[in-house]
């Protein structure tokens, strides 16, 4: 592996990094809240595919627009069936995924590309030309927001206020935090942040939108959280190892003596995801009050 | 204790409320009708007629004996993954690996292909060959929350696509037809499900799926290990204390469930005719999806088998309406709104109670109540 190829590998980890990091921050804040939502791979897969459209009729920054608005949406519903209709989290995120596989394949038909729709070039959001080749303008985003989420959690009263109706909501609620509304503002936060996720992979990277086009993203976020212990600037890390490995994996693939069959690379970030939370666990605590709905007394 | 968040007890307790609520069968009936109501908002947007999709569904799944084949088909495979998610959630965790496991079951069958035997054993060794696999893929997410806490909800993604590109691997370059290299290798006919109903695709496959359900119906029921599972998923810390090692229970409700969704991928490629393979090249059109449908279909069977049939019965009569659905009238209906509609229905699944959300049919049954319990109580009076 010389120079060029370290580099390559670098740049296709920090854009693989960017839906990541993005989805594992915002269920960071949804997760510290007291709501777990397993529904983000549907997020990603339909804001991807409304960020498509959208960056087609109105440009990539209506299409990320677009996108977040459709994932904030999503969170939105999945908040108000869990805290105001005491819903149940797990199944919720099942019908989300569900609900999204059969809205993106129907919505690839009816944009007259069944199975695959290349966004076309002027939709895409033009790449910043770097000493390291063409980097995406998200990353930026990526990398900053943790650190704001941090700062926002930590040292903010809306912060700690989050915090308490995750750990215990009567005494938030005692303390006069509206815990529901605290629950639905993070959760709909997170499915925004889901969304631009989403939107970014269809029309600032990949450039495409398929009906696998999340690829299980949406739970290696919720593994990445896990790794993460709730704090939003591990889970720029745990982004970029899983980033890093997919970029290993597509990095192997273009090798020209193929060592090992691309089925096999492919398997490499579903592996180290299970290894990083194997390893992971143990020293993680969660919120007491995760995943289950409010209820006054 | 384990720190993750799915070993909260309570929140398995609130799941298990809703999963296995008051009025199932009407609420479950309720969350279809929802379903069907969103996904006919949705057509009506995107410009369909969403009655004459309907009706064509309807006909095409239960208009008449060939239709009714053709949809009991297409519950098969649905009724063995819904019970690999019911197994799992009568035990308390949410086993949604269905869909690997039944990819690597598929491809465990398949391999029968390379022995002659007489049909019947030939047809029982594939069985065995698919179940062992299935069990197999269920076993280290089984035993990684054990050892390690890790929530099964990410494992098992994680090794539906490991098991995926596993499967697409052995399509592709290990059991792959000589002749056709983007499909697998063909079971044999000695290893064929017969034919039930001529001219459809309707084989004794069904009978395999029934058989499985009530299998897991008396092991769950009237068996000792399926008390302990049952009571470990009601409550683990009670169930510990109660003598019941919950590790056992975990590993024994995952290799139940990944044993059914083997079978359910060895029901397509030994009992769906007319392929009677896999198709790595299509990256598996017959195969894909049969272990998500599953899980909406264990929902709205409220996680018990013979609900799980009840509702199979629809969802398979979803599909195969679909189809004919998809080829109806001028402006026809893609077969994928009837995925839209299995997640709506879910979503409406998760709401507990969902009948509570209607206040005005909510009055109107308990003033009904009121009225029942006054009769009571006055031809009680009247009696004594």
């Amino acid at each position: 592996m010389n120079w060029s190829d370290l580099l390559g590998l670098l740049r296709i980890a920090l854009h693989a990094m960017v839906p990541i990091t993005l989805t594992a921050v915002g269920e960071i804040v949804g997760e510290t809240a007291g709501l777990f939502n397993i529904g983000l791979e549907g997020i990603l897969l339909i804001s991807a595919f409304a960020g498509a459209v959208g960056a087609k009729i109105g440009g990539p920054w209506m299409g990320f627009l677009i996108g977040a608005g459709v994932g904030a949406a999503i969170g939105f519903l999945f908040a108000v069936i869990n805290t105001y209709w005491k819903g149940t989290q797990m199944v919720t995120g099942i019908g989300i995924n569900l609900f999204a596989m059969g809205f993106v394949a129907f919505g690839l038909i009816q944009l007259g590309a069944p199975g695959f729709y290349a966004v076309p070039q002027a939709a895409q959001l033009a790449k910043w030309r770097t000493g390291m080749g063409a980097m995406s303008p998200i990353i930026v985003v990526a990398l900053v927001l943790p650190f704001l989420i941090h700062w926002f959690m930590r040292r903010t009263r809306a912060g700690l206020m989050l915090k308490a109706a995750g750990e215990m909501p009567e005494a938030a609620d005692v303390a006069g935090v509206n815990v529901n509304r605290m629950r639905l503002l993070a959760a709909t936060f997170g499915g925004m942040l889901a969304g631009i996720a989403g939107a970014y992979m269809s029309i600032a990277w990949i450039g495409s939108v398929t009906k696998d086009l999340s690829a299980g993203r949406g739970f290696i976020a919720l593994a990445t959280v896990v790794f993460s212990g709730l704090n939003p600037l591990l889970a720029l890390l745990g982004g970029f190892i899983f980033g890093f490995f997919q970029g290993l994996a597509e990095w192997v693939k273009t090798l020209p003596s193929k060592p090992i069959p691309f089925q096999f690379v492919s398997m490499l970030p579903y592996i180290v995801t299970l290894l990083v939370v194997s390893g992971a666990i143990g020293r993680v605590r969660f919120p007491k009050a995760l995943g289950e709905p409010y209820k006054r007394e | 204790m384990s720190l993750n968040p799915f070993g909260n007890s309570r929140l398995l307790r609130g799941a298990r409320r809703t999963l296995t609520g008051l009025h199932p069968a009407l609420e479950s009936l309720l969350a279809a009708v929802i379903g069907l109501l969103i996904g006919a908002l949705l057509m009506y947007i995107w410009g369909f007629d969403p009655w004459k999709a309907y009706w064509a569904l309807l006909q095409g799944a239960y208009g008449g004996s060939y239709e009714w084949a053709s949809t009991l088909s297409r519950a098969t495979p649905l009724i063995l993954t819904a019970l690999t998610f019911s197994v799992c959630v009568r035990a308390g965790m949410f086993n949604i690996g269905a869909e690997g496991q039944m990819l690597v079951g598929a491809m465990a069958a398949i391999c029968v292909t390379y022995f002659a035997m007489p049909s019947g054993i030939h047809l029982l060794i594939g069985l065995v060959f698919a179940a062992a696999a299935g069990a197999a893929w269920s076993i280290v997410p089984a035993l990684l929350k054990i050892t390690r806490g890790v929530s099964e909800v990410i494992s098992t993604i994680m090794f539906n696509w490991i098991g995926r590109w596993l499967a697409l691997y052995l399509a592709i370059y290990v059991i792959v037809d000589p002749q056709r290299a983007e499909k697998t290798l063909t079971v044999p006919v000695t290893a064929r499900f017969p034919i039930l109903v001529r001219g459809t695709d309707f084989s004794y496959a069904f009978f395999l799926s029934l058989f499985v359900a009530l299998v897991l119906y008396f092991i769950l029921w009237h068996t000792t290990m399926g008390y302990e599972v049952r009571a470990a998923g009601l409550n683990p810390t009670a169930a510990r204390y109660g003598g019941i090692r919950n590790k056992r229970t975990m590993i024994v409700s995952f290799l139940l469930g990944g044993a059914a969704a083997g079978l359910a991928g060895a029901a397509i490629v030994m009992g769906m005719p007319p392929s009677y393979a896999a198709f790595g090249g299509g990256a598996f059109p017959n195969l894909t999806n049969i272990g998500f449908d599953g899980m909406a279909v264990a929902m709205v069977g409220r996680n018990h088998p013979i609900g799980i049939i009840a509702a199979a019965v629809l969802f398979g009569g979803l599909n195969a309406g679909g189809r004919v659905m998809q080829f109806y009238g001028s402006n026809p209906v893609p077969l994928e709104m009837v995925r839209i509609v299995m997640g709506a229905i879910v979503l409406a699944m998760s709401v507990p109670e969902l009948i509570r959300l209607f206040p005005a049919i909510r009055k109107q049954g308990q003033s009904l109540m009121r009225l029942l319990r006054k009769k009571g109580a006055s031809s009680e009076e009247g009696s004594t």
